[in-house]
């Protein structure tokens, strides 16, 4: 293909901050990526895009895919590109899964460990790809921005660093996993690679494309319409590549998947990405009605918590002494089910072991932390799907399906999950649902674990670095900063401005009953930040010297509201109150359309014997035997909703936004382009 | 007087070791140390109210020093000094009154008051003050009379036990010092009684079917609330537990052992709970002059919850917590911090700090108070009643001198 083709799609942006819009070819020839600023209306007549106005945070807004898209090699929306590079550069140690899970660990944690340094290794070898990658695309730095969409398409990858190496002499024809054989000036190594690889890229590409037409969805009426013509063009290309195997021509600015051409089953691929996009695309309203999330479970009605009982395999108590205000949510008496789900190990059929062991550590809370569960779960469920087969007489998509439910189910009664959990799991199960019908079940399963790393990679390690990278411009030296409990992504920020040598100091706010801030005093103090740690009543006391205020989120939600560990409205209220600003960070894979106004209609119950008992204080012990008290209960509260009013900032992998722009997000950007 | 001597030194030891738990055990010991003081000291025959004065105030001295965050010393010892004044002055002016100037005791208020037993003119103020009668027009004109009236009446109808033979110039040193200390005693009584008096008052605030937010432990709030509840009102009762001392726990389980409904919940949960409670109760360390509140640590996330939801935010504060002084940078002047051992167990962290280096130091911040500014304060409820909080300076005024503000003998601080 003539660069001059591609030429108004590689628009490209010198300057990190503000992103591309559009997309790239990997072959994009670097001086090219100098040209100019990014304008979205030249952006090819597939792509374009809802122009990137957002003045607040600089966002980049992937076009949606098109066939022609796995060719190219795609740029991510929510990475600046030098940090990307880097990032991945250094991501390779692994350390940054580490993050998640906080240093002192239960034995019964082995197994996390145990998954993170798995993860880590799997982790490793993905970065280093990358990170060659981005060495070579150094010169350019865009194309480094310009990350392939799925990191498993090793061919397309190398090809890129090839390309850049070579200084734009690779821009022909991008590698494409679809077909071996139409790869023009591609080494033979590449070659090889890429027929090792072929099996799980070319699943996952069927799928990209198809969420890509997706992320179009939520648009005004001109991007449904567009969606609707895209729809269409791909079903002609899909018949057109079943009837001639080349439709190389390619006369439209939207590389015909067609240049891809040949084998059969890039064939049947075409085919199915095209049904696909217009299930995909055509009935918006229908879908979206669909997506609405189904109530959540209101535990005061009798009848259905009776059915639910039933159902379930985690035998629970209920809890004495329930408090009026809470009904609605489950409470159960803790540590009676713990040894008798553990004696049941071994012979729990419905459940696989790995699955199995999350929910224990859920249970006992050996995991906790909105990424560490989230990602426990996730590689839990890779685990599973690895050694998922397909009953006779079923179909995957089905069967994968529910059995992921049942393993939802589990989790959820082992611990409620949380916002970013149910996310990441509608993402999953959204990528069941788009599986080709003709793939294989070993590709399936391949390019569903490839997604969930993903899922992981993108959303949650790599936004965590974005996060810092943004964050940390907002410390300063000579700035006390206050934290509360213990946030991953809080820690990755402070520690990595100790990195840069700012001089400030923490004061770490914690509180009862779980005291998780002592865990980040701790990893802070052997860092050698200097710290303050006080409980939550003091805060006020504190909050005279601090100039910044750094909060974690389990969510954010779609009217600004932080729902998050509960105290951090108290933070927040008082911080405004002191007018000091309070910073919130979180991903966004954790935003939510949901909207909540109290802490009480939705929320989660802890323990309550862990209020009774003081931890370390033996001489409070005047609620021993609490439960056989009449008139006492105890309150666990687990999370409280933060009024966006008292947050200055949220700082998320699409930039540095206001509580009022998190809707812009969750809407603009589509859920499946937030989720990945 | 070694053994008064002897006794000052040991509640100084105390207080500095901080061995007295609340402000109100403290302000009755430090107010019964007072009246032993003011027995034991020797009074010349002229000028015998200066004499006390300095006596009291060179204790007074040294009882502050020994704990200037606990208020309520330096609050019982000014008002001692307002009593020795106040009865010197109505010595006084009966002495005059003695002396020739007939008054006419024909007042109706003479006749009945008659009939209980008038002891001097602050008591008959503190009683006045006690019945909530309002500042009327009337009283005001009385003052003067009354004041005049109350010695004449008792030494002319001779109904008073004999106490006051005021017109004797040879008793009059024992008589001050007499009155002094019945006043003193009668202040004693006020502060052990203050409690069912603000309790009194309960039932007018509390309605059926409230729910009620407190946090930490007061007996004034535990009484207030059990009286309401002895009343047949049924409410609820959410206690956050009061980090770091967890005194939150010992009430809820009085609550609950009296009948309550009582829930405990966090202290990081106020704000989750706040939107759905009717009114917050909490007891308070001191009241300043301003009408801001030294309060224990954390009500200052309370009462801006509070206000966030409009909830009202009341302080029950018996008499001797009301504090002539006013507050400046109160966070750190009024405050104290204890023991980091209550946060984190001695040598939790030695492991990862000690590094040569120096780097990453860690404090431990353990305030004991917070301030409440008086904007957050929608009422405080004393034994006189309830009031607002820009009302609090007037409500001081009768308690103390103008004159007492200032405590030590050199013109510094007070406390």
């Amino acid at each position: 293909m003539d660069p001059s083709r591609r030429a108004p799609r590689s628009a490209i942006d010198p300057v990190p901050k503000f992103r591309q819009v559009g997309f790239f070819t990997p072959g994009a020839p670097p001086e090219r990526s100098q040209s100019g600023p990014p304008d979205p209306t030249h952006s090819p007549p597939v792509s374009d895009v809802s122009p990137s106005a957002n003045s607040l945070s600089p966002v980049m807004i992937p076009p949606p895919r098109h066939l022609s898209d796995n060719l190219a090699i795609h740029a991510r929306p929510t990475l600046a590109s030098p940090l990307r590079a880097e990032s991945l550069a250094a991501g390779g140690g692994g350390s940054s899964f580490g993050d998640f899970f906080p240093a002192p660990m239960s034995p019964a944690t082995q197994a996390s460990s145990s998954y993170s340094s798995r993860m880590a290794a799997g982790e490793g070898s993905f970065f280093d790809r990358h990170g060659v990658r981005g060495d070579k695309g150094n010169n350019n730095g865009k194309v480094a921005s310009s990350f392939p969409r799925g990191g498993f398409d090793l061919t397309a990858m190398k090809k890129v660093s090839g390309g850049g190496g070579g200084g734009g002499s690779g821009a022909g024809v991008p590698a494409s996993e679809l077909t071996t054989v139409s790869v023009v000036n591609d080494s033979l190594a590449i070659h090889e690679k890429e027929k090792a690889n072929r099996g799980g890229g070319s699943a996952v590409e069927a799928k990209d494309q198809s969420t890509g037409s997706k992320q179009q969805k939520p648009k005004t009426t001109k991007a449904e319409r567009r969606a609707l013509q895209e729809s269409q063009r791909a079903a002609k290309a899909a018949a057109k590549a079943e009837g001639n195997k080349a439709s190389g021509t390619a006369t439209s600015a939207n590389a015909k998947p067609a240049k891809a051409v040949k084998p059969t089953p890039k064939v049947d691929n075409a085919a199915v990405a095209a049904s696909e996009k217009k299930g995909g695309d055509c009935p918006p309203e229908k879908d979206r009605k669909k997506d609405v999330p189904q109530p959540r479970m209101q535990y005061d009605d009798k009848s259905r918590v009776e059915k639910a009982k039933r159902r379930a395999m985690v035998k629970q108590t209920e809890a004495r002494n329930r408090v009026e205000l809470f009904r609605h949510l489950p409470q159960y008496e803790h540590g009676s089910q713990l040894p008798d789900l553990e004696s049941k190990f071994f012979h729990l059929d419905p459940v696989h072991p790995t699955v199995y062991k999350v929910g224990l550590q859920y249970l006992s809370g050996d995991i906790c932390g909105a990424n560490a569960r989230c990602i426990a779960m996730l590689q839990a469920f890779q685990e599973a799907i690895k050694d998922y087969r397909v009953p006779p007489e079923k179909t995957l998509v089905r069967d994968l399906t529910a059995k992921i439910g049942s393993y939802v189910s589990f989790l959820n009664e082992c611990r409620p999950i949380s916002i970013s959990m149910g996310n990441a799991i509608r993402f999953l199960k959204s990528r069941i649902a788009k599986l080709p019908l003709t793939v294989s079940e070993s590709e399936a399963k391949v390019s569903l674990q490839s997604d969930i790393e993903r899922f992981i990679s993108e959303k949650i390690i790599l936004a965590n670095k974005v996060i810092v990278k943004h964050a940390v411009t907002k410390i300063r030296d000579g700035d006390v900063l206050l934290t509360y409990g213990s946030s991953s992504a809080v820690e990755m920020i402070l520690l990595h401005a100790h990195e840069l040598g700012k001089q400030f100091r923490v004061v770490v706010v914690d509180s009862r009953p779980k005291l998780r801030g002592q865990i980040l005093l701790r990893r802070l103090l052997e860092k050698g930040l200097n710290c303050e740690y006080t409980h939550i009543n003091a805060v006020s006391y504190i909050m005279h010297e601090v100039t910044r205020v750094f909060l974690g989120a389990s969510s954010v939600l779609s009217n600004g509201t932080v729902y998050s560990r509960v105290g951090t409205a108290c933070v927040a209220m008082v911080a405004h109150e002191f007018r000091v600003p309070v910073i919130v960070c979180c991903e966004a894979y954790k935003f939510h359309e949901r909207v909540q106004l109290d802490s009480i209609c939705s929320n989660e119950l802890g323990d309550p014997d862990i209020i009774s008992n003081v931890r370390g204080r033996e001489g409070v012990n005047y609620l021993d035997g609490w439960a056989n008290v009449e008139n006492l209960q105890l309150l666990n509260l687990i999370y409280d909703a933060t009024p966006s009013d008292y947050v200055s900032m949220i700082v998320t992998d699409y930039g540095m936004v206001p509580p009022t722009s998190v809707p812009v997000i969750v809407r603009e950007y589509g859920r499946e382009q937030v989720w990945i | 007087m070694p053994d008064v001597q002897a006794l000052v030194n040991d509640f100084v030891n105390q207080l500095k070791k901080r061995k007295i738990e609340g402000s109100q055990a403290t302000a009755k010991q430090t107010a019964e140390l007072l009246r032993s003081v003011i027995s034991q000291q020797r009074v010349p025959h002229t000028n015998q109210a200066a004499a006390l004065i300095n006596a009291v105030r060179a204790v007074g001295e040294q009882l502050i020093a020994a704990n200037p965050v606990e208020l309520a010393v330096g609050n019982i010892v000014r008002r001692t000094l307002h009593i020795i004044r106040e009865e010197d002055l109505s010595l006084a002016t009966a002495a005059m009154a003695g002396l020739g100037l007939s008054v006419a005791s024909d007042d109706e208020d003479d006749m009945e008051r008659s009939d209980h037993p008038v002891l001097s003119a602050a008591a008959v103020a503190a009683a006045a003050r006690s019945t909530l009668r309002p500042p009327s027009l009337q009283t005001l004109l009385e003052d003067m009379p009354d004041s005049a009236a109350v010695p004449h009446t008792s030494s002319s109808g001779g109904d008073s036990e004999g106490k006051s033979r005021s017109v004797d110039k040879g008793s009059r040193g024992r008589k001050l010092k007499h009155d002094v200390i019945e006043a003193v005693n009668e202040l004693i009584q006020d502060i052990s009684t203050c409690y069912e008096q603000i309790a009194e008052q309960a039932v007018e605030h509390i309605h059926q079917n409230e729910v009620i937010l407190t946090l930490g432990s007061s007996k004034t709030v535990l009484e207030f609330l059990c009286a309401a509840k002895d009343k047949k009102r049924s409410f609820k009762v959410f206690v956050a537990e009061g980090a770091p001392r967890y005194q939150g726990h010992l009430l809820a389980k009085d609550l609950a052992a009296r009948g309550l409904q009582t829930t405990v919940i966090t202290d990081s949960a106020v704000f989750a709970m706040i939107s759905r409670v009717n009114m917050v109760i909490v007891g308070a360390h001191a009241v300043m002059a301003n009408g801001g509140v030294i309060a224990p640590v954390g009500l200052n996330m309370v009462a801006l919850a509070a206000q966030r939801h409009a909830v009202p935010f009341v302080i029950l504060a018996g008499s001797h917590k009301l504090c002539p002084l006013y507050p400046h940078n109160p966070e750190v002047l009024l405050n104290e911090l204890r023991s980091p051992s209550e946060l984190l167990d001695f040598g939790e962290f030695s492991d990862c700090m000690d590094s040569a280096s120096g780097a990453g130091s860690l404090h431990i911040v353990n305030p004991t108070f917070d301030y409440v500014p008086p904007k957050l304060v929608s009422l405080f409820i004393t034994d006189t009643g309830g009031h607002n909080p820009s009302y609090m300076y007037r409500l001081i005024a009768d308690y103390y001198s103008a004159d007492d503000l200032v405590v030590k003998g050199r013109p510094t601080t007070g406390s």
